[in-house]
C-alpha cells in the first residue's frame, strides 16, 4: 500500500523532470540560435559606443593591375591589433562582394594580426614595427591562382596596413599560424615584405 | 645562406684556363730536355659567348597550377607554349634550353640550377591565369645589388635587375606590336629570384575585348603570344650582340 504522501512526491518529481527537460531543450535551441547568428554576422560587429572613423582601404583591380585607395567609415576598437584585424576583415569582405574588381569568394580572411616592435637600429630614432598577418586556410583555398591576383592581394593588404598604421615597416604572412610557401601557388609567402614597397597608389 | 657564381659561364671557364695554364707549362718543361727552348704559353682563345635562352614552363606533376577551365590546367598550357616557343626560336638558330619537357614535377631549386648553368642571355618563365586581361609581365621585386663573382642564392636576380627591366621592355614592345595589352609589374616568385640571367615572367590571361573574351585555349591567341615572344627574343639577341 503506497501512502498518499509518496504518491504526491512521485508525481511532483515526475512533473519536475519533464519541466526541466523542456527548459533544457529550449536553452539548447537558444544557444544554437545565438551561435548561428554570430556566424552570420562575421566578420565582426562594430563595437557599440565607439566613434566611426575614416579608414583607407587599398583596393586591388585585376583588370589594370592597380591598387587604388578608397575611404570607408568604420567603428573601430581601441586596441591596435584588433583595429587592424577589423580593417583587414572589411577589406576582404569587400572582395567577396558581387561585382568586385578583385574577386575572392570568401568572407573569412584573417585569423589574427600581431604587431611586434623591432629592435632599434643604430641610426634609427623610432623603432620599426613588424605586422604578422595570420590568414585563414579557407581564404587561401578560395583565392584565385595566378601571379597577378596573388600579388595584388598581398599589395592590397600591405598597403592598407601601411596607410592606417604608418609605424609598420615590415609585414609577414602566416596561414593558420604556420609558414606557407605561396598564397595560392605563386606569390612567395616565406619572405618579409617591406611596407615601403606599397606606396599610396601602387601599380603592379 | 647559399651562394652562386655570377656572370657569364664563359667567364668562369676562362678563369679556370688561366689557373691551369702555368701548371701545364711547368709539367711540360719538366718532361722536355733541359736544352730545349721553353714552349710558348698556350694561347687563350676567347670564344664568342653563345646566345642562349632558357624557357621555364611553370608547375608540373602534382603541382597543376591554376585551373584555367574544365579541361585546361596551367601546367599543360605553359608546357605547350614552351614547346612551341622553343621550336620557333630553334628554327631561327637560337640555342634554347627548357627546364621542363614533360608533365613532371621540377623543384624551383633545380629550375634555377639548370638556368644558371647555361649562362643564358635571357630567361623566360611562363605562367597562366584566368584573372585580368592580356599579358602580365613581371620582373623580380628584389632590391638591385651590385654584380659580384658570388651572389646570394635567394636574391641573385637582384644583380640583373637593370638587364631584366630592359628585357621586359623588349617583350612589352613586341606584345604591344601584336596588339596584346600588357600589365607591367614586380613580384616575389621562385625560381625567378635565383636566376643569374636577365629574366622575366610572362603570365598569360584571357583577352577581354569590348565585344567578347578570347579564351586561353584559343589557338590563334596562343600563336600571337608565341610569335610576339619570339620576336622579342630576336630583338634582344640583336641588342645583346651590341653590348660590350
Amino acid at each position: 500500500m503506497i501512502s498518499r504522501g509518496q504518491r504526491i512526491l512521485f508525481w511532483t518529481l515526475l512533473v519536475s523532470s519533464v519541466l526541466m527537460a523542456v527548459v533544457l531543450l529550449r536553452m539548447r535551441e537558444r544557444a544554437m540560435d545565438r551561435l548561428l547568428a554570430s556566424a552570420e554576422t562575421m566578420p565582426l560587429n562594430p563595437p557599440a559606443g565607439r566613434p566611426v572613423q575614416s579608414v583607407t582601404m587599398m583596393m586591388a583591380n585585376d583588370m589594370d593591375g592597380s591598387v587604388q585607395p578608397a575611404t570607408q567609415n568604420l567603428a573601430l576598437p581601441v586596441d591596435a591589433n584588433a583595429r587592424a584585424h577589423v580593417i583587414l576583415q572589411h577589406l576582404i569582405t569587400n572582395y567577396a562582394r558581387p561585382n568586385s574588381k578583385h574577386p575572392i569568394a570568401t568572407n573569412k580572411g584573417v585569423n589574427e594580426i600581431f604587431f611586434m616592435t623591432l629592435p632599434l637600429e643604430p641610426n634609427q630614432v623610432v623603432p620599426g614595427t613588424v605586422a604578422v598577418v595570420d590568414l585563414s586556410t579557407s581564404f587561401v583555398d578560395a583565392h584565385p591562382s595566378g601571379i597577378e591576383p596573388e600579388t595584388l592581394t598581398l599589395l592590397s593588404i600591405i598597403g592598407t596596413l601601411h596607410a592606417n598604421f604608418p609605424q609598420i615597416s615590415e609585414v609577414r604572412f602566416l596561414v593558420d599560424g604556420q609558414q606557407r610557401d605561396t598564397l595560392a601557388g605563386h606569390a612567395d609567402l616565406t619572405r618579409v615584405y617591406l611596407a615601403s614597397d606599397a606606396p599610396g597608389v601602387k601599380h603592379l | 645562406m647559399h651562394w652562386i657564381e655570377g656572370g657569364r659561364q664563359a667567364g668562369g671557364c676562362l678563369a679556370i684556363g688561366f689557373l691551369l695554364a702555368p701548371l701545364a707549362s711547368t709539367l711540360a718543361s719538366a718532361q722536355s730536355p733541359s736544352n730545349a727552348p721553353p714552349p710558348a704559353p698556350p694561347a687563350v682563345v676567347r670564344a664568342a659567348p653563345r646566345f642562349a635562352v632558357v624557357i621555364d614552363a611553370a608547375h608540373g606533376g602534382a603541382d597543376s597550377g591554376a585551373r584555367l577551365s574544365d579541361h585546361l590546367l596551367e601546367k599543360d598550357l605553359v608546357l605547350t607554349l614552351s614547346v612551341r616557343l622553343r621550336s620557333m626560336l630553334s628554327a631561327h638558330g637560337i640555342y634554347v634550353v627548357t627546364t621542363r619537357e614533360s608533365d613532371g614535377a621540377i623543384p624551383a631549386l633545380n629550375r634555377a640550377e639548370a638556368a644558371n648553368h647555361v649562362g643564358a642571355a635571357a630567361c623566360i618563365t611562363l605562367h597562366a591565369t584566368t584573372s585580368g586581361s592580356g599579358i602580365h609581365l613581371f620582373t623580380a621585386s628584389l632590391t638591385p645589388i651590385p654584380m659580384t663573382r658570388f651572389l646570394p642564392w635567394e636574391t641573385a636576380q637582384g644583380a640583373y635587375a637593370e638587364q631584366s627591366l630592359r628585357l621586359s621592355s623588349e617583350v612589352d614592345s613586341a606584345m604591344t606590336h601584336a596588339e596584346i595589352p600588357v600589365t607591367l609589374g614586380r613580384t616575389a616568385l621562385q625560381p625567378l629570384d635565383s636566376f643569374t640571367c636577365p629574366a622575366v615572367v610572362v603570365e598569360i590571361s584571357p583577352l577581354s575585348g569590348t565585344a567578347h573574351v578570347t579564351a586561353l585555349s584559343d589557338p590563334g591567341y596562343q600563336d600571337r603570344i608565341v610569335a610576339a615572344l619570339a620576336a622579342a627574343v630576336e630583338q634582344w639577341q640583336r641588342d645583346w650582340r651590341q653590348q660590350p
